[in-house]
Formats: C-alpha cells, sequence, structure tokens
C-alpha cells in the first residue's frame, strides 16, 4: 500500500490575485497553472492548436478564458476557484472580478483570501485600481500582500523602474498599514520569477521566485494567544444536557475556566467541553465549533459572547467604525439597519459620517454628510438600539468586524476603532468612549446613548398614571436606558413631608418637583414624573423650568372619564372624598384643568397598557435620541 | 496521522459552524442525501455539529436508476441512525416510462424530470424552507460561484449574477417570503479533502467506491449515466493517492455533463443540485 504525499491535501492557502485592468491576470494564472502541472490533460495542447490555426502568437490569457468559459460558461462577474500545487502545498486562487460594479462580489472573494498578489504593470506603474484593491484589502483584513511588477519585458527588465514603482507603491501601502512581503519583478508571459528563477534578464534581481514567496508564507495562524472570546450560537438540550454551541473566535477556553457572558455578564465556570466523536480535550482554541457545558444554570442566548474576566471585551451602544458600502440605497442617517457582528443582530442608526475617504488619494473629506454611497469608504459613528458586545479590530479581528444588514440585505462592512476598554471589576458598564474631558450633559447622554428627558404625566386619581409609569419604567430599563420614577408617593414623604394641601404648598410642590426632575434629568436620566399636578399654570412652570435648562419636557395627558376613575378607585379615595372625609379632592370639590396642548394624549379607558406604552414609546424612542450635532469629534 | 491531517480541523469546524447557522435559521430545514461520499461525509458533520444527533430529515431522490448498493447502503444507515428518510421519487414520468433509459428522452432532460422535478416536488409536499447539499466548489465551475446560503426564486431558479455578498461568516439568511434556500456547508472541501476526513473518521461509504477487476466508481449517479474508472485503488489512502496524481476531473464520469457545453449551468440555473 502506497502512503499519499505528506502535506499534498494540507490546507489550501487561499490568495486573491488583484490589479489594475491589463495589469496581466489572466496571463499569470494561466502561466502559474502550467508551470505547477496543475492544468487539465490536453488543455495547453488545445489552445496550442486554436493559436497556431489563427496564425497568432501563443496567448496565455486564452488558457485562462478557454478555461474560464469551460469552467464557468461565461459567468465572469461572479468569485471563481482554482485549485494548484506547488510541492510544498496546495492553493486555491480566488478569482475575483476588479471591475468597481462587481465591488461585492470581490469583497466575497477576498475576505475568505489569507494572502494577496497584487499586480502592477511596469510599463504603466501605479494606477487607481492598483491602490483602490490594496485598500479593500487592508480594510478586509488581507494583510499578507506580494507585489509583482509584470510586464518587465515591455521595460527592458530595468532594475531602475522596478525600484522606482517599488518606491512609490511602498510608500501608499505604508500609509495604510500594510507591509507587504515583498515586491518581485516578473514575466509572466514569459515565466520569468513565476516557477523559474530568471538567471539572465533580471539576474540583478536576488529574492525568490513567486512559487517560493508563496510557499514561505505562513499558513493563517489561528487567534489561539488572543483574548478569549467564545460567541455563543445556539444552546441545545441533547440527552438531558443543556450544551451552549458556538464558536471560539479568539483565544483558548478550559474546563474550570470562569467566564463572563455579556452583555448580561452572568458568570459560569465551564464544567465540560463537548464534541462528537472527537479525543476528548479539557480545552478549545480559536477555530473550534464546540458545546460547552456550564456549572451554574445561567441564562444564556444565541448573540452572548464569553470571556474570561481580566479580558473582557469593550461593551457599547456607540462605535467608531471604518466601513465600506455596497448597497444601492445609501447608508444614512435616520433609517434603521441591522448590525450583525459574531452572533448578535442589533438594530442601529448611522449616528454620524465622520469622514470619507478617498481611496485611491487617501484624501478624507469632512464636510457634512448625511450619507455614505456605494462603493465608498468611511469613518463613521453608529448607534445601537442595545449594547453590542465587541472588541476594536486590531485587539481581536474577529469580534471587531460586522456587516450591515439593509432590510434583508447584507449592504455594507466595517471594522471598529477607537473603542476603550474598562476594567470589568470596576465598572460594569463601559460607554466610556470619550472620557479624558470634564463630565458635562453631553459627556452623559454618550455613555447612557439617549438623552435625558422629562415625561410628565397628568391626570385625575385613578386614570392609571402610575400603572403606565411603570410600564413605561420597566420597557425603558430593559432597554439599557436610565430612567426612574417621581411620584407622590416617593416625593410627599421625604423631600415634600413639610409641605400641606393649600394652594401655596400645592404650587412649591409642583416647583421642587420639577426643580428635581430637570437635575435629575440633566444627569442624563429619563425622569417619570407621575403627579396629578391639576393645574395648567403649575404644569406650565415645571415646563418652562425643564426648558430653561435645555430639557425635553413632555407632557403626556393620562385621560379617563372621571365616572371610570371613580369605579376604579384604587385607593379609595373618591369614595372617601364623596362622603366628605377628604376635602378639595380633584375631580369632586376641586377642579381638574385638562392640558390644551399635551404632547400626547393616553385614553386609558380605550387601550390596553401596552398599547398605551407603545404609543408613548413611539413618540418618546425619537426624541431620546443623541442627534448630529452633539456628536462631533 | 494527526498532524497530517490537521487541516481537515478547519473544514470541519467550518461546516459545524453552518449547520449550527442553518438550523437556527430555518425552522423547515432538510438535507438532501444522495448516499454518496460527499453526503456520507456530510452526514457525519452533521451528527457532529448536532452531538450525535441528526435532528432535521434526510431526502433522498430516488430516480429508480440508482444501483442496486446505494440503495440497500441508504436504508441501512438510515435503520442504524435512526434517520427520518423521506423518499421522493418522480412517479408519474416513471410509469409513463418517459426516461433516458427507455430512449425517450435526453439525458439532461431525463436529469431535470427523475431529479429536479422530483425533489422540486417533495421540497413542495413537505414545505421545506431550505435544503442543505453537499457540493462543492472544486467539482465543477458553476460550482464554484455557489455561496453557503443561496436564494432560489419560486420556481427554484438560482440567479448567479446577483448574489449576496458573503463575508466574515456573515450569511444573509433573511429572505423575501416564498424563497427557497440552498445551504452548502461543503462549499469549501475539495474531492481529496473528503476522502481524507472519510480516512481520518473512519466514516462508512458505499462499497462500489472501491476497485473491483480494475475498476471502481469515482462519482456515484444513475447506472445507466455512471460509468466507472479504471483503478486498482482497494481502499481509502490508495484512493487518495490517486487523486493526487490524476489531471481527470470528477465529474468526467458523469455522461450528462457532456451532452452540451453548458449542460450543467442549465440544469443547475434551473433547480439542480
Amino acid at each position: 500500500m502506497r502512503t499519499p504525499e505528506s502535506n499534498l491535501g494540507a490546507h489550501a492557502l487561499r490568495i486573491v490575485i488583484v490589479g489594475h485592468v491589463d495589469h496581466g491576470k489572466s496571463t499569470l494564472v494561466g502561466r502559474l497553472l502550467h508551470d505547477t502541472g496543475s492544468l487539465p490533460e490536453g488543455k495547453f495542447e488545445q489552445i496550442q492548436a486554436v493559436c497556431r490555426g489563427r496564425g497568432r502568437q501563443f496567448e496565455w490569457a486564452f488558457l485562462m478564458d478557454a478555461l474560464q468559459s469551460e469552467r464557468d460558461q461565461n459567468i465572469t462577474i461572479d468569485v471563481s476557484q482554482i485549485w494548484f500545487r506547488s510541492q510544498t502545498r496546495s492553493y486555491v486562487i480566488i478569482d475575483a472580478p476588479g471591475h468597481k460594479e462587481f465591488l461585492k462580489n470581490m469583497v466575497t472573494g477576498a475576505a475568505s483570501a489569507s494572502a494577496a498578489l497584487l499586480l502592477i504593470a511596469a510599463n504603466e506603474g501605479v494606477q487607481e485600481q492598483s491602490k483602490r484593491h490594496a485598500y479593500l484589502l487592508s480594510m478586509l483584513g488581507v494583510d499578507q500582500v506580494i507585489v509583482l511588477i509584470n510586464k518587465m519585458d515591455l521595460v527592458g527588465y530595468s532594475e531602475t523602474v522596478f525600484n522606482q514603482i517599488e518606491k512609490e507603491y511602498r510608500e501608499f501601502l505604508e500609509k495604510l498599514g500594510v507591509r507587504p512581503v515583498r515586491f518581485i519583478p516578473i514575466a509572466a508571459r514569459e515565466g520569468l520569477n513565476l516557477v523559474e528563477a530568471s538567471t539572465s534578464t533580471l539576474s540583478w534581481y536576488n529574492g525568490p521566485t513567486l512559487l517560493r514567496a508563496l510557499d514561505k508564507l505562513p499558513t493563517p495562524s489561528s487567534e489561539s494567544d488572543g483574548p478569549l472570546r467564545f460567541a455563543v450560537q445556539d444552546v441545545y438540550r441533547f440527552d438531558e444536557r443543556r450544551i451552549v454551541a458556538g464558536r471560539i473566535e479568539s483565544g483558548t477556553i478550559r474546563v474550570g475556566d470562569y467566564i463572563v457572558f455579556a452583555p448580561n455578564n452572568k458568570t459560569s465556570s465551564v464544567a465540560s467541553i463537548e464534541r462528537w466523536n472527537a479525543p476528548v480535550k479539557d480545552f478549545a482554541t480559536a477555530g473550534e465549533s464546540v458545546g460547552i457545558i456550564l456549572s451554574e444554570p445561567i441564562f444564556v442566548e444565541r448573540g452572548h459572547v464569553g470571556s474570561h474576566q481580566t479580558a473582557a471585551p469593550i461593551e457599547t451602544r456607540r462605535f467608531r467604525a471604518r466601513v465600506f458600502w455596497m448597497g444601492d440605497k445609501p447608508f444614512s442617517i435616520g433609517k434603521r439597519y441591522t448590525v450583525k457582528l459574531l452572533t448578535q443582530e442589533i438594530e442601529c442608526q448611522l449616528a454620524s459620517v465622520d469622514r470619507v475617504i478617498d481611496a485611491t488619494s487617501l484624501d478624507t473629506s469632512t464636510g457634512l454628510r448625511l450619507s455614505v454611497v456605494k462603493n465608498e469608504v468611511a469613518e463613521v459613528t453608529i448607534q445601537g438600539r442595545s449594547p453590542l458586545v465587541m472588541d476594536n479590530y486590531d485587539k481581536v479581528a474577529n469580534s471587531g468586524r460586522f456587516v450591515i444588514v439593509d432590510e434583508r440585505d447584507v449592504a455594507g462592512g466595517g471594522i471598529i476603532f477607537g473603542g476603550t476598554y474598562v476594567e470589568r471589576e470596576r465598572i460594569q458598564s463601559t460607554n466610556l468612549f470619550w472620557s479624558e474631558v470634564g463630565i458635562d450633559y453631553r459627556i452623559r447622554t454618550e455613555r447612557n446613548g439617549h438623552r435625558g428627558a422629562v415625561v410628565w404625566l397628568t391626570g385625575l386619581s385613578g386614570s392609571g398614571k402610575s400603572t403606565l409609569a411603570r410600564a413605561l419604567e420597566v420597557n425603558l430599563f430593559n432597554r439599557h436606558m436610565q430612567v426612574y420614577v417621581l411620584d407622590g408617593d416617593n416625593v410627599r414623604h421625604g423631600l415634600n413631608m413639610n409641605l400641606g394641601f393649600s394652594p401655596d404648598d400645592r404650587v412649591e410642590n409642583i416647583r421642587r418637583i420639577a426643580e428635581v426632575a430637570k437635575l435629575m434629568a440633566n444627569a442624563g436620566i429619563v425622569v417619570i414624573a407621575s403627579l396629578i399636578s391639576p393645574y395648567r399654570q403649575d404644569r406650565s412652570r415645571a415646563r418652562e423650568l425643564v426648558l430653561k435648562a435645555d430639557i425635553e419636557f413632555i407632557e403626556v395627558h393620562v385621560a379617563a372619564p372621571l365616572q371610570i376613575c371613580e369605579r376604579r378607585d384604587p385607593k379609595n379615595l373618591y369614595k372617601r372624598a364623596r362622603s366628605g372625609e377628604i376635602r378639595n379632592f380633584t375631580g369632586i370639590d376641586a377642579p381638574y384643568e385638562e392640558p390644551e396642548n399635551p404632547e400626547i394624549t393616553i385614553h386609558t379607558d380605550r387601550e390596553s397598557v401596552t398599547e398605551s406604552v407603545g404609543r408613548l414609546l413611539d413618540f418618546l424612542l425619537p426624541r431620546l435620541q443623541l442627534e448630529l450635532a452633539e456628536y462631533e469629534i | 496521522m494527526e498532524s497530517r491531517y490537521a487541516h481537515l480541523d478547519v473544514l470541519e469546524n467550518q461546516s459545524i459552524y453552518i449547520f449550527r447557522e442553518a438550523y437556527r435559521k430555518f425552522k423547515r430545514l432538510a438535507m438532501l442525501w444522495s448516499i454518496g461520499k460527499d453526503s456520507s461525509v456530510m452526514l457525519w458533520l452533521l451528527r457532529k455539529a448536532f452531538f450525535g444527533h441528526v435532528p432535521i430529515p434526510c431526502v433522498h431522490v430516488d430516480t429508480s436508476y440508482k444501483i442496486p448498493e446505494m440503495i440497500a447502503f441508504r436504508d441501512r444507515v438510515a435503520k442504524e441512525l435512526g434517520i427520518n428518510l423521506v423518499v421522493g421519487q418522480n412517479r408519474e414520468v416513471l410509469d409513463r416510462g418517459e426516461t433516458f433509459p427507455n430512449g425517450r428522452i435526453t439525458r439532461v432532460e431525463c436529469c431535470s424530470l427523475l431529479k429536479k422535478d422530483a425533489l422540486q416536488t417533495i421540497i413542495e409536499e413537505k414545505d421545506y424552507q431550505a435544503v442543505v447539499v453537499g457540493i462543492r466548489r472544486d467539482e465543477e465551475g458553476t460550482r464554484a460561484k455557489e455561496r453557503y446560503f443561496s436564494p432560489r426564486d419560486k420556481n427554484f431558479e438560482w440567479n448567479f449574477k446577483d448574489q449576496p455578498p458573503e463575508l466574515w461568516d456573515q450569511f444573509k439568511t433573511d429572505f423575501e417570503p416564498g424563497t427557497h434556500i440552498r445551504i452548502h456547508p461543503l462549499l469549501h472541501w475539495t474531492e481529496v479533502n473528503v476522502w481524507e476526513y472519510i480516512h481520518r473518521e473512519g466514516i462508512p461509504v458505499v462499497g462500489l467506491y472501491f476497485a473491483r477487476n480494475g475498476m471502481r466508481y469515482r462519482s456515484l449517479g444513475c447506472a445507466p449515466c455512471t460509468k466507472p474508472i479504471q483503478s486498482n485503488a482497494q481502499n481509502v489512502p490508495e484512493i487518495i493517492d490517486e487523486l493526487l496524481h490524476t489531471r481527470v476531473s470528477e465529474r468526467s464520469t458523469r455522461a450528462q455533463d457532456q451532452e452540451a457545453e453548458d449542460a450543467f449551468e442549465r440544469l443547475r440555473s434551473s433547480g439542480y443540485m
């Protein structure tokens, strides 16, 4: 029995070939396949015959085209893949279309590559696409780049030309933070420096051939040394066991490790690591899709990210990112999108376009922009509806990148930068992006991800204010918002314990509550004031006071007919008022002045609490959002 | 063997990830099980993803022309693993005898009726939203352009000119109602990888792949349209060795691909697997 040759079937290194149109991509691939003996039987001879029949010189690009039409049946706009082998390993050439219109296909191909060949024709030098492609590669995380200066035959194999192009292009790549593995002078048509070294014409070049340089590229390293990021994909119940299934995106997880799951920050140790029909190991490293059984029955679901306590990810609703946009419809402020990051899917909005980058000149424009259009690259600020767990891209690549879904389509991709890590032991919520300045209202709202506001519920006793206030509070709280209810009960017994029900005291009562609400809203909290507050004048004084502090005042008339309120009578107050036990009771022997222009009226006798809360949220949430002007960087 | 096959871990983990995404995102999900080596590997990976379980039905499209050994293998494995086996067949056409082996239609038309239409019928009958299919990019050109999550319209047509971008393992999983999804967890494997994995894991495959009297099947299909190749490879390592030295394509023994230059593309864009 013969044993298979070692390593030949080993993990294929995925390489993408990019470059300006006509810089020799097809010729390079054709020649490379031929010189490595990877062409199907008889293909070379067939093309030779075709060329001879037409009285032409042998054209390597024909070989690619023939292969292409055979393999692809004239579908040249999508990504295709071609396999070839060297002496030491196999390769997949990802043939991504270079045309600008097919950006999403180019991105699909290049995003899965671990190395790139950037082709520049020596006679034309660095061109627009040479730069644009390099820029996209750097964003897509393809950091192993070999630059091939092709068509050296057309410049007389000149070392000077080669050096000039290398110098110019190296400077450009440096600005991108791309450090090319090397520059190789080639003549793809003649097969110079592809597989065979050039001994005569390019004798001044002492470096390796393309194939040798490729063979020397390290196999993509798994990120097993990074901080642990375990992305929960699903939770299964099999054989009476609760298995948390997910992938280790970075780092290593071990049985016995204490794991924090963000964004809930519930913790448990790992009881076991589950695999089926595999050698038993008490650890799993980056790249592995495994199952984990936890010691504690904590709540964990898809989207949660497990990490060690000492090296936690960032958890925030607001983040800055560099994005590229592929969608036909622009990426616009005011529209809702879904960000998919690891297994998280969070509704987000574009908060601001901070600068748009010209991928070829690297110039940036910072004029006020409200959207990013197709094929553009920009630095933006994104605001999530709830917190996202993430990393800066340069720290952990897999949790530092995301895609943006517009309606149903993946329309953009991005990488995260500039986020601040906070030690979890000290602070649980980590929205500290710009923290080295004085603490003012803007900073507070930025951390919270929303503005402060005063929501003033007015209405008869028994109209449903307290129920509505509590339901709204729970809803906002569950959205991770800062919210607090001020009502007669928690104010009268402390702050206003020295006040009675005389006309003067009533005025003072409202004044104090408005004053406290203003301070709390200024601290970034959504304050829900739930008070009968029967007099228009009192309420408009409260409004003035709050507005003067630049805080939104939302008057909500909680309306229900008196008979219904009296029937509800939750505290038996109407009964006592009717019997004369209580005097000056609003609605009975004291007036209730309905608001003339409330921001919103809620009829609690006609709709359920859920419906009312829904209507309140529709009105409220857009007003709690941070606005563009508040975010200048 | 451990280190020589380390690259298979990467492929395996990726396939498991895709299976789990599919299972999470599509409630009415089934796997197409064609009995061949790729299907055997796919079934194994499914069990890897779900800790030994087969939580979705396996659909076999039976053209009635399959080599009998394949059907015997199918029934044995299904019984052993307790698989929910769903068999689809175009009875109407078979009863009328309107098939290629009967000389009434071309090979491509026969494939279209007995495989594609039978599959379409069973998918509609069972109301499957998505079907897992074991195609690989290295098989031929149109498959090389596939996505992991690939949408088909109401008529099962594949619009290869406008496919969703797939990057960083973020897949498009939200579609217009009525869209049918093909999921391809083996897309990134090669023929050699499949055999290496069968070797490493000890996965049972149908005996037709191993040489008898100097012949073996490299690719399995219907008996009238699939020819064995000359080979002395009698076990998995010998098959791997043979493949590492061949320059003949895998589907060259599948006659329907050769009928017209773009036969396979036409079959695929109209809904063939």
